[in-house]
């Protein structure tokens, strides 16, 4: 393996990493940056310097595909690449999600950013960490073994001379592919990863000088708002454009099919003459009757079953004597809510499209794009810039392709800020989901059959239509992408007889898309709470029920339950509790998941009090032992952490919207409330630390468990079980009355 | 229209097209200070909060023309010689921040808590707190680092 140090195409780069990254934070059009992009810097996943650039002065810039969208995974990524490297973690920044300069690593998405994107960027940095002692053994004349890095310094052990990464490569390229044998860090040396060291962004966002998309500005910009329909789709009949005659600096009315704007000066006035525009659109009654929603799902059409899980013959095993339960749940449609609605920036210049966007995905947004404009993908290019929370695929891409086509038909640049109606009514939806469960019991108290069927519409991660691209009648995809969400179905109890099977529905109500632990968080909602239906038909510990059921090989999900059971200082008995009296009552309940049946484990308790009276349920604790293997930033992870919990109690209590035939008619925070700080639940939160094992994903496991523990606990203080998400008081009220 | 407005302990004035304009859009987008932010337009979630004569303040819903001549204090006004404030370098500390797109309100609404009781109870927080929303579900480290302000 050589490293090619001759004069390349690096070198037009001159000082790559902190131009670039001045590029990305600030404005606009770098010259510099284009001739980047035209010099080629590679973007495949067998290079590295697709992933890394070290400057002249020793400077590291990754080049990451996956995003920070709030998380901090930056500063996760960036201790990997030091660790790797032995360079001081201050002279590594980051370049992301844009489509010239970083690899598609896929959306930043399913927990996947450190496990799988940290781990190719850790394996090019071994690459090039390997390489470059290579070149150091040739140049310093010592054997490769002999050599130690420290602070992006190469010194021989034994002494005589030392060089530097700057002096070895800086400025040029490493032209090496990604060696999969390349030998990592044994974590046993590590100094940073592991570490909590502080993200970056934080003080600049409690000073108000980091640029979000929302801040983000060209030169002789306008500002568009999109005028929706008000169903879903209604056609367009007539626009009084007299109606904004008085709203001052309007520029244009845009129409275009179905796609109706207004193009102003200021962002202010692009509010107002959305607002203030009369536009007549012919009635449209697409959705089903919202009373009825779940009669609706299960009488769609199926196209086909996917079989998650098959193991004896669960048939058999429910014909045989014995206790049968079944039980039915559902989980409502969800927005994803984030604080700041979507935004982007969009400009042509020389026939070519920049986009600047707060997308998860800016490699498929730009496919996305070019499809809509029938323009090639590599006229586009994409740009990520740090958004409000985001929590999966939502109003992001729309936002970009409602700014794509303003711009295009302006001829100049446009910014789209999407209103908070905008965002609560046209980003796509989590899916409903409803589950039907049956299980079986022998007469020595054994479960012998376990089978379960989910609704769930069809299609998989992918493209989510764009809607500027549906309204005004351009291009689109054309199929279904709600995410992953036949995962965590199967369940990993070792029952002997399972059969779970996903009905795949041939449509469904929206345009759906994954939030946050898509299919996992309502799969596990119906699994873990039916489980705990099980042990109460036992009258069995629920905790010990799950431990008798795991596998005893799996070491690492029994050690999560019982470190569990330690922290909750939980109590044997079964469900309900027996000394249930008074009309606040209080409970507890437990849920596990091995994420995925493959990957991060993680336990919860949850305490809730619930009055018997109003149905109200606070969940004023909530306990978590978790174990994603290697931790690169603990403080990351349990940020993580307490955001699925806090989040996700918020959307198990609250969160429904609400729709009639036309559009969803939950369009604000007073009509799709979120938790507020008075319902904010106590965490006691256990990490488990395994520097040795694989890094997994932190983003959403936890998130999957806290509808069913508290489902599970509500259940513990009543002996009422409540099975429709979210859990509001006159849902838990209907349970206590069919006790 | 001219707009005179005293923000950060700065008098400007300020030309204005739309008398209608929120505040929110006059000190962002004329005056470039970006710790306000949009969230809703409606006084719903708080991203938008100022101290509008020390009190927190929706600046989406508050024409600029109303002002008159109350003080605004925006986050970065809250800055003491250049450098984040007590309550900011608390946040800081805590790193009581995800996305943070929320925690400039955050931090405005708390240190209109702090201004009056520097010293309040758990309860108290909370209480202040509730009109201002977070989605990243930051909420127990802005407890701790408000916590932290106060007994600092």
């Amino acid at each position: 393996m050589n490293v090619h140090l001759k004069p390349s195409r690096r070198d037009i780069l001159k000082g790559t990493g902190a131009l670039v990254v001045a590029f990305s934070l600030a404005n606009r059009s770098d010259a510099f940056a284009q001739e980047a992009a035209a010099a080629g810097k590679p973007v495949t996943l067998d290079q590295v310097d697709t992933f890394l650039a070290i400057d002249d002065k020793g400077m590291v810039t990754v080049y990451s595909g996956k995003v920070d969208l709030g998380t901090g995974i930056r500063i996760g990524i960036q201790q990997i690449v030091a660790e790797e490297l032995d360079v001081p973690l201050a002279n590594v920044t980051t370049i992301e999600g844009d489509t010239t300069l970083t690899p598609d690593q896929g959306p930043t998405y399913g927990s996947q950013t450190i496990q799988m994107g940290g781990m190719q960027i850790r394996q090019a940095a071994a690459t090039a960490r390997s390489a470059l002692l290579d070149q150091a053994a040739q140049r310093l004349g010592a054997a490769k073994d002999d050599l130690a890095v420290a602070e992006g310094v190469i010194t021989a052990k034994s002494g005589g001379g030392r060089v530097t990464y700057a002096e070895l490569i800086g400025g040029k390229s490493f032209m090496l592919k990604v060696d999969p044998a390349a030998q990592a860090k044994n974590p046993a040396d590590y100094k940073i990863v592991g570490k909590p060291i502080p993200r970056r962004d934080i003080p600049e966002k409690l000073t108000g000088t980091f640029t979000y998309m929302q801040d983000f500005r060209v030169p002789g910009m306008l500002h568009g708002s999109v005028i929706r329909p008000p169903a879903i789709g209604a056609t367009l009949q007539s626009v009084d454009e007299s109606s904004i005659e008085d709203v001052p600096g309007v520029v244009k009315v845009v129409r275009d099919g179905n796609f109706l704007a207004v193009v102003t000066e200021t962002e202010w006035a692009a509010v107002r003459a959305a607002r203030e525009l009369k536009a007549t659109w012919s009635k449209s009654e697409t959705l089903p009757d919202q009373a009825k929603l779940w009669e609706h799902v299960r009488s769609t059409k199926i196209v086909t079953d996917d079989v998650t899980s098959n193991i004896g013959d669960s048939a058999a095993a429910m014909a045989t004597d014995g206790k049968k339960i079944k039980a039915t749940y559902d989980f409502a449609i969800h927005t994803h809510g984030s604080i700041g609605p979507s935004c982007a920036v969009a400009e042509f210049k020389d026939g070519k499209l920049t986009c600047w966007s707060a997308s998860q995905a800016t490699h498929n947004l730009r496919k996305q794009l070019a499809m809509m404009m029938k323009m090639p993908d590599a006229d586009v290019r994409c740009i990520y810039v740090d958004g409000a929370g985001c929590y999966g695929r939502n109003g992001h891409e729309d936002a970009a392709a409602d700014a794509t086509l303003l711009a295009k038909i302006m001829d100049k640049p446009v910014r789209v800020q999407w209103s908070r109606a905008d965002e609560h009514g046209w980003d796509p939806k989590g899916p409903p989901t409803l589950i039907d469960l049956r299980a079986n019991i022998d007469a020595s108290g054994n479960v012998t059959a376990w089978e379960s069927e989910f609704f769930i519409p069809q299609g998989a991660a992918g493209m989510v239509d764009l809607v500027a691209a549906t309204l005004s009648d351009r291009p689109v995809v054309g199929k279904l992408a709600p995410g992953g969400i036949v995962n965590d179905s199967a369940i990993g109890y070792k029952f002997p007889n399972i059969k779970t099977v996903c009905h795949r529905l041939e449509t469904t109500p929206f345009r759906p898309s994954w939030i946050r632990t898509p299919g996992r968080m309502q799969n596990t909602f119906a699994n873990e709470s039916f489980l705990d239906e099980i042990a109460a038909a036992l009258k069995a510990d629920p905790l010990e029920l799950r431990v008798k059921y795991t596998d005893p090989a799996d070491k690492r999900g029994l050690e999560v339950l019982d470190r569990l059971a330690k922290i909750a200082k939980w109590e044997k008995r079964a469900s309900p509790r027996k000394d249930i009296k008074g009309n606040v009552v209080t409970g507890r309940g437990v849920s596990y998941v091995k994420y995925e049946l493959v990957r991060t484990y993680v336990g919860v308790v949850a305490d809730v009090e619930v009055d018997r009276t109003s149905g109200d349920v606070r969940v004023p604790k909530v306990y978590v032992v978790h174990d994603c293997g290697q931790i690169i930033n603990p403080n990351g992870v349990r940020a993580q952490i307490e955001g699925n919990v806090i989040q996700t109690v918020s959307r198990t209590m609250k969160e429904e919207i609400t729709f009639d035939r036309g559009m969803v008619t939950s369009l604000d925070w007073a009509s799709y409330p979120i938790l507020r700080f008075s319902e904010l639940p106590e965490l006691v939160i256990e990490l488990i630390d395994r520097p040795t094992e694989k890094p997994w994903g932190a983003g959403e496991p936890t998130a999957a468990l806290i509808p069913s523990a508290i489902s599970n606990a509500i259940f513990d203080a009543t002996g009422a079980r409540v099975r429709s998400v979210p859990f509001k008081p006159e849902k838990v009220r209907a349970a206590l009355r069919s006790i | 229209m001219k707009v005179s407005l005293r923000v950060n302990g700065k008098s400007q004035e300020i030309d204005v097209a739309d008398p209608s304009t929120p505040l929110l859009y006059v000190l962002r987008d004329n005056l470039g200070l970006h710790g306000p932010r949009f969230g809703c337009g409606l006084g719903q979630c708080g991203a938008c909060m100022v101290h509008v004569d020390g009190r927190a303040t929706f600046s989406c819903v508050l024409p600029v023309t109303a002002v008159g001549d109350r003080a605004v204090t925006t986050l970065e006004g809250l800055m003491e010689g250049g450098k984040p404030n007590k309550l900011q370098q608390a946040f800081i500390d805590e790193e009581a921040a995800q996305c943070g797109y929320c925690i400039s309100g955050m931090v405005m609404q708390a240190q209109a808590l702090l201004n009056k009781k520097p010293n309040p109870t758990d309860d108290e927080i909370r209480r202040h707190m509730e009109p201002n929303l977070c989605r990243c579900g930051t909420h127990a480290a802005i407890m701790r680092a408000i916590k932290r302000a106060a007994v600092a």
